[in-house]
C-alpha cells in the first residue's frame, strides 16, 4: 500500500509547516499530536501483516501522543496562565520558509548516489529528514519551554518515521527506543515545566538567563 | 554476574528510597558502593575471555577498563557524599541518594552492553538518573541548569537514536537484514553501505558527543557542573562522560573495522582541537571556579578525541587518559565543593586566600590543578605526553603543535583563576575563624590525588595489560 503510506507522509509534511506557521500554542500542540496519531497508524498500514506486539506498540504510542502528552501540556498552559501566543525568535513567515527549504533539501538529498534504493522511491526517508529538521527549527527558534518541548516531539516524530524502515528487521529496538524517547519527553514536560512554573511564575525560557558567561 | 551488578545497586537504591531517616540514609551509599566495588573486583580478577557473538551482555577489555575506572570513582565519591549530605542536613536527600546509587546500575549496563540499542537505552537512563542530582538544591539556578541539561541532553540522545537507526540501516540497505549486535556489525563492517555509515557516525558523534560534552554541544556542562554539588560534578566529569565515551568508542570500533579510519580521524581531530580551543577561551578570565572545572572537562574530552583521531600509539594514551582524567577531576571537584561551601560562593570576587582558610582542601585543589594541566609527576602528564608522542610518531606535526599551544592556553587560563582562589588574603568580612574540614570530605580527595600521582610514577602491570588490550580493540576491532 505505498500510495496510502505516501499520502499520510505528505500530510505529515504539511503538518510540519502548519506547526511552524501557527501563532497559537494550543493549535501547535494539537497539530503535533495529530501528526503523532497519523504516524502511529503508519506501521499498521505499511506492513501487510499485523502482530500483537506491533499493535500494542502502536496503541501505546498513539495514546501517549494523542492523549497524555497534549493533555499534560494543555494543563500546564492553563495552570501557568501564560499568554497563548508562540513568541518566536524569528517571524512565522521566515520559519515557514526555513521549513520549506528543509523539506526541499531532504527531498533532493535522497537522490544522491549511493542512497538511492527501493526505500528512496517512497517518501519515508525524505519525510523523516524534513521532520527532524523542522523539529530542530522549532527547538531553536522558540522562547517558551513548552514550545521547545513541542520541537523535541516533532524531532522524535521524524526519528520514528525512519524507524519504520527498520521495524520489520529490529522490532524490539525500534519500539523500545521510540517509546523511551516519548517517556523522556513526558519526564521533561512534567518535572521541569512544573518546577520552572513554580519557581519563575513563567514558562518563558528567557527568564532562565542567570547562568551564562 | 552482569545481572548481579545491575540489580545489587538497584536494590540499594530502592532501600534508600524506603529508608525513613534523612540523617542515616546517606550511609547507604558507601555500603552499596563497597559491595559494588567487591563485585567489580571479582569480575576484574577473572581472566578476560572473548565475548560470544550472540551475547547481549559481555565484558571486553574496553568495558573492563571503564568498569575499573568508574567504579573506583564511584566508591570514593560515595564516602564524600556522606560528608557532603551531613553539611546539607536540612535538604531532603531521598531522591539524591537513590539516584546516586542507581547510577552504578546504569554504569554496569553501559560497560556490559554488546547491543547498540541496549547501549543507547543505558545512556538515556544515565540522563534520567543524573538529572535529579543536579536539581538537588532546588533553587532557581539549579532548575535552570537541570532544564538545560535535560533539553540539550535529550536532543543529543534523540540524535544518537537516529544515528543508531542509520547504522542498522547501513546493513539493511545492502544485506536485506539488520542487526545492532556489536559482534555482528564488526564482522560485517566491510560490507556496510558507506554513505549511511558515515551519516551514522556523524549523528552518533554529535549525539553521544553531547553527553561527552564536546564543543559546540557542551553548553549544558558549565551550568550543570557549576550548580550541582561538587561530588555530582566529580561523578559527571569522570563517570557520565566516560560512559558516553565508551558508547562512542563502540561506534569508532565499527568505523575502524569498516576501513573508514581516514574519514573518522579527520573529524575527531577537528572536534578535539575545537573543544580544546573553546574550553581554553572560556577559561580565560573565568571567575566561577566550578564553571572553570566544567570547561576543563570539555578540554579533556577534546584531548580524548584527539588521541582517538591520531590512532596508533596515541590510543594507549587516550585509554590511560580516561583513567587519569577521571581521578584528577575527582580531586578538583571534591575540593572545589569544600571551598564553595566554606565561602558560600564560587566566585573569585569573594573567594580568596583559600590556602590560609582551608589549607588542606586548597592545597589539594592547587595540586589537582597542576595535575590536570599535565605537570609531571602526575598521571595526566603521562597520558597527555603519550598522545603527543603518538602525534609526532605518525608525522602529524600540525596537530602536535596546535595541541601543545592549546595546552599552554588552558594552563594560563586555568592557572589565573586557581591562583586567585588559593592565594592572597582571606576577605576580612569572613572573620578570622577557620571552618572545620571533615575527614569524610578530605580523604576521598586525598585518595584520588594519590592514585593520580601513582599512575604518573608507575603503572601496575595488570592495569598496563588492560590498557594495551583496550587500545588493541580500538586499533584492530576484530
Amino acid at each position: 500500500m505505498p500510495n496510502l503510506v505516501n499520502t499520510i507522509l505528505v500530510i505529515v509534511l504539511a503538518l510540519n509547516l502548519f506547526a511552524l506557521g501557527n501563532s497559537r500554542l494550543m493549535s501547535v500542540i494539537r497539530i503535533v499530536s495529530a501528526q503523532g496519531v497519523l504516524l502511529g497508524l503508519l506501521p499498521l498500514v505499511m506492513h501487510g501483516h499485523i502482530t500483537i506486539a506491533a499493535l500494542l506498540a502502536a496503541g501505546v504510542g498513539i495514546i501517549l501522543k494523542a492523549i497524555i502528552i497534549p493533555s499534560m501540556m494543555l494543563r500546564a498552559l492553563r495552570d501557568a496562565d501564560i499568554k497563548r501566543e508562540v513568541e518566536p525568535l524569528i517571524g512565522f513567515l521566515p520559519s515557514i520558509i526555513l521549513g520549506a527549504l528543509a523539506t526541499g533539501f531532504s527531498l533532493l538529498f535522497v537522490t544522491l548516489p549511493g542512497l538511492a534504493d527501493e526505500a528512496a522511491v517512497s517518501l519515508v526517508i525524505p519525510t523523516s529528514f524534513a521532520t527532524v529538521l523542522v523539529g530542530f527549527i522549532l527547538l531553536t527558534t522558540r522562547y517558551k519551554a513548552i514550545s521547545q518541548v513541542v520541537g523535541y516531539l516533532v524531532l522524535e516524530n521524524g526519528i520514528f518515521i525512519f524507524g519504520l524502515l527498520l521495524v520489520e528487521a529490529l522490532p524490539l529496538v525500534v519500539e523500545m527506543g521510540v517509546l523511551l524517547d516519548l517517556f523522556v519527553g513526558i519526564f521533561v514536560i512534567s518535572i521541569i515545566v512544573n518546577h520552572i512554573n513554580a519557581a519563575f511564575s513563567s514558562l518563558d525560557t528567557r527568564h532562565l538567563v542567570s547562568l551564562k558567561e | 554476574m552482569a545481572f548481579a551488578m545491575i540489580l545489587v545497586p538497584l536494590l540499594f537504591a530502592g532501600f534508600a528510597a524506603l529508608w525513613p531517616s534523612n540523617r542515616w540514609r546517606p550511609w547507604v551509599l558507601p555500603a552499596g558502593a563497597v559491595v559494588y566495588a567487591v563485585l567489580a573486583a571479582l569480575v576484574l580478577v577473572q581472566p578476560a575471555t572473548n565475548p560470544a557473538p550472540e551475547a547481549w551482555l559481555a565484558l571486553d577489555a574496553l568495558g573492563r577498563l571503564m568498569l575499573l575506572a568508574v567504579s573506583t570513582l564511584f566508591l570514593f565519591c560515595s564516602f564524600y557524599a556522606v560528608g557532603y549530605l551531613k553539611e546539607r542536613a536540612s535538604l531532603n536527600n531521598r531522591v539524591f541518594v537513590s539516584c546516586f546509587m542507581a547510577f552504578a546500575a546504569v554504569l554496569s549496563l553501559v560497560v556490559w552492553a554488546r547491543h547498540l540499542g541496549l547501549l543507547w537505552v543505558a545512556i538515556e537512563a544515565i540522563t534520567l538518573v543524573s538529572a535529579p542530582l543536579i536539581y538537588f538544591k532546588k533553587d532557581k539556578q539549579s532548575i535552570e541548569a537541570t532544564w538545560k541539561y535535560l533539553l540539550v541532553g535529550s536532543v543529543g540522545i534523540a540524535l544518537a537514536l537516529f544515528g543508531t537507526f542509520f547504522l542498522a540501516y547501513s546493513r539493511l540497505a545492502v544485506a536485506g537484514e539488520a542487526s545492532l549486535m556489536l559482534g555482528e556489525l564488526l564482522a560485517n563492517a566491510a560490507s556496510l553501505s558507506r554513505p549511511w555509515l558515515r551519516a551514522a557516525f556523524i549523528l552518533l558523534l554529535v549525539g553521544y558527543g553531547t553527553k561527552i560534552g564536546l564543543a559546540p554541544m557542551h553548553t549544558w556542562k558549565p551550568d550543570a557542573y557549576g550548580e550541582a554539588p561538587g561530588v555530582v560534578g566529580a561523578l559527571f566529569a569522570g563517570g557520565v562522560t566516560s560512559c558516553a565515551f565508551l558508547a562512542f568508542l563502540r561506534v569508532y570500533q565499527i568505523c575502524v573495522a569498516a576501513g573508514e579510519t581516514v574519514f573518522v580521524s579527520r573529524l575527531l581531530l577537528f572536534m578535539g582541537l575545537f573543544s580544546m580551543l573553546v574550553a581554553g577561551l572560556f577559561m580565560i578570565g573565568q571567575r566561577d571556579f566550578k564553571r572553570l572545572l566544567a570547561y576543563s572537562s570539555v578540554e579533556h574530552m577534546g584531548i580524548l578525541m584527539i588521541g582517538l583521531g591520531i590512532g596508533g600509539g596515541a590510543l594507549f594514551g587516550a585509554m590511560l587518559h580516561v583513567v587519569t582524567n577521571g581521578l584528577t577531576k575527582g580531586v578538583l571537584f571534591l575540593t572545589a565543593g569544600n571551598i564553595d561551601r566554606a565561602y558560600g560562593s564560587k566566585n573569585t570576587e569573594n573567594v580568596r586566600g583559600a590556602l590560609k582558610r582551608l589549607p588542606v582542601s586548597a592545597g589539594l585543589f592547587l595540586a589537582g590543578f597542576l595535575a590536570i594541566t599535565g605537570s609531571p609527576p602526575f598521571g595526566p602528564f603521562v597520558s597527555e605526553f603519550t598522545i603527543l608522542t603518538g602525534a609526532v610518531q605518525s608525522g602529524r606535526w600540525l596537530t602536535a603543535g596546535l595541541y601543545l599551544l592549546l595546552l599552554l592556553l588552558v594552563f594560563i587560563g586555568m592557572g589565573k583563576t586557581v591562583l586567585k582562589v588559593t592565594q592572597g588574603e582571606v576577605p576580612p568580612d569572613l572573620g578570622p575563624g577557620r571552618p572545620r574540614e571533615r575527614l569524610l570530605t578530605l580523604l576521598p580527595a586525598i585518595g584520588f590525588l594519590a592514585l593520580s600521582l601513582l599512575l604518573g610514577l608507575y603503572i601496575p602491570p595488570p592495569l598496563g595489560g588492560l590498557l594495551r588490550a583496550a587500545a588493541r580493540l580500538l586499533e584492530h576491532p576484530l
